[in-house]
């Protein structure tokens, strides 16, 4: 097994950005966890405060679980945005590695890989948070785990299309103002999506952040959720189809 | 080593490398020479496998290119035109994470770091970062890391672009080496006082095409007049007219400069000695000329 994982080839480009990450260890773990600490509590609290239970729950209950996935695809986007994009164009550290006997798959793939790994970081305090405030109880919790991996790397993959598409950073402005905001408005992050009228519910149901939020946020309090398969499913088609598309552009930008 | 059989690339109907062939026997230093757009990098990516030719045939260390290009770029070395040195790492690190990407582990490479550094003349800079190094340093630690799998081959493009004289002088200095150690060299470059230095051979690339191949000295002895007379100042245009077109076997204007090739200087010396207002330099042709005949004085851009 631990062979398997030595030559697995993406492992080395995971490997790489692993080491450079625990050199910048403290600022960027900062930024990852104290901004969707922040919100929480604001808003958990601030806003909490006029607000009734939601769906039987005081509403930083009800927060913490769209905040777990919503930090998870904010540090999951940025990484195989902002970082991806640097190593592509500006340090042009593909091009690196490239030379070496790896394929562009193997690239794209490590670069995918460790941006799902890393925003689990971002998840991971949350479920802290939620746990220090008495949100979640016992271990039955800890099922979002996974769900946290499967949320990043449905975003990294959608994320990594954008960036092998990208001529300059500004591109990424775009994808957040126009993809990411209006997502986080309709999926559920932070008020229930049937408060929406029914040409935005529907809008919403194609959302992967919607599926994301559904299955966070009734795992992360001890419940089952109401449809497990098809939330996961649409997290894996998103996931890994961006990614397969990404390869395909990354080959076509990289082989001119 | 390596050997290409006409090989073919275009870009949406722009023909890049128009049917070239050449081989590389091992332990050869081959210089790739043409002006901007002649298709040299296009062709050192072909024989990485790194862009598909439309036809042709590459053979790489024994392999075939594209179809096992990554297994044959395992055996060799890259020195890219830019630096694509990890700004996160310090030096030693570079070369441990470039390892990887072959398959070595940290020992094995931490193994051959003291080896690597001392080649580089970095021996003191291992823990320095990348910001701190020099221009002719990153060069020098670039082409370290391209020995860091122990290759057969080595690419280079354009090794010395951007360095002064001394970070040259260096830089060749650690590229015999490397030649002597019995290792294969294949680069481009601008500068035809490199090319003459250091290949046993050079192919001048222009428009697509291989339009020379052979080494320096022999392109020299039968491409081009053995003599060469730079006459400028004030009177030069009259005097080119009038004299310098009879005497010269071939005569070239590039802006106030008149080329006169020739077997004998003598007659366009003693003439210029009774011009007060002209200057001539006289010298032996080089490989420059060489290429300025073979591929014009146009400006490419």
């Amino acid at each position: 097994m631990t062979e398997l994982v030595r030559d697995f080839r993406p492992m080395h480009v995971v490997r790489r950005n692993y080491l450079v990450w625990r050199k910048l260890m403290l600022p960027s773990l900062t930024g990852n966890l104290a901004d969707p600490f922040i919100y929480l509590i604001g808003l958990g609290f601030g806003l909490g405060a006029f607000m009734p239970p939601i769906e039987g729950v005081p509403y930083i209950t009800f927060l913490a679980g769209g905040m777990l996935c919503y930090s998870v695809m904010n540090s999951a986007s940025f990484e195989a945005l902002y970082s991806a994009f640097s190593r592509l164009q500006l340090q042009r550290t593909w091009e690196g590695i490239l030379h070496a006997p790896m394929t562009v798959n193997d690239i794209v793939l490590g670069e995918w890989l460790w941006a799902g790994c890393k925003s689990m970081l971002s998840g991971i305090a949350i479920l802290l948070v939620m746990y220090i405030l008495g949100v979640a109880k016992g271990l039955a919790p800890l099922a979002v785990l996974p769900v946290m991996l499967l949320v990043g790397l449905c975003f990294a993959g959608i994320a990594l299309v954008m960036t092998t598409l990208a001529k300059s950073y500004d591109f990424f402005v775009f994808y957040f103002t126009l993809v990411v905001t209006p997502m986080m408005f309709l999926s559920g992050v932070f008020f229930p999506r049937n408060s929406l009228p029914a040409f935005a519910r529907a809008l919403g149901e194609a959302l992967p952040l919607t599926h994301a939020v559904e299955l966070a946020r009734a795992l992360a309090l001890g419940q089952m959720p109401t449809r497990p398969v098809l939330n996961v499913l649409v997290l894996c088609v998103y996931g890994i189809g961006g990614v397969a598309l990404a390869c395909a552009l990354a080959r076509r930008r990289l082989a001119r | 080593m390596l050997t290409v059989t006409d090989l073919r690339k275009s870009y949406n109907g722009n023909v890049a490398v128009a049917g070239i062939s050449f081989a590389v026997p091992a332990g050869e230093c081959f210089g790739l020479l043409g002006p901007n757009g002649a298709g040299k990098t296009t062709t050192l990516r072909c024989c990485l496998g790194l862009t598909h030719p439309d036809s042709g045939r590459i053979e790489l260390a024994g392999l075939p290119v594209p179809q096992a290009a990554r297994e044959a770029r395992a055996r060799v070395g890259v020195v890219p035109q830019f630096d694509n040195l990890d700004p996160d790492f310090t030096v030693t690190e570079n070369l441990i994470v470039y390892g990887r990407y072959f398959g070595l582990s940290a020992a094995a490479v931490r193994e051959r770091v003291p080896r690597l550094l001392e080649f580089a003349g970095l021996s003191d800079k291992g823990a320095a970062k990348i910001d701190a190094l020099s221009g002719g340093m990153k060069r020098r630690l670039t082409i370290a890391r391209a020995l860091v799998n122990d290759p057969q081959v080595v690419f280079m493009d354009e090794p010395t672009t951007g360095l002064d004289p001394q970070a040259r002088h260096l830089i060749w200095d650690r590229l015999k080496s490397l030649l002597s150690a019995g290792r294969t060299l294949i680069l481009t470059t601008h500068f035809m006082d490199e090319a003459e230095r250091l290949c046993h051979r050079v192919g001048i690339m222009d428009r697509g095409e291989l339009i020379a191949l052979d080494t320096p000295r022999a392109l020299i002895a039968s491409r081009i007049e053995p003599q060469v007379v730079e006459v400028y100042g004030d009177g030069v245009r009259e005097w080119a007219d009038d004299v310098g077109r009879r005497l010269a076997d071939r005569m070239e204007i590039a802006g106030e400069t008149a080329f006169c090739y020739c077997t004998d200087a003598t007659a366009l010396i003693d003439s210029t000695a009774q011009r007060p207002d002209l200057k001539a330099l006289r010298r032996v042709a080089n490989l420059e000329d060489v290429f300025i005949k073979l591929t014009g004085r146009d400006i490419r851009d």
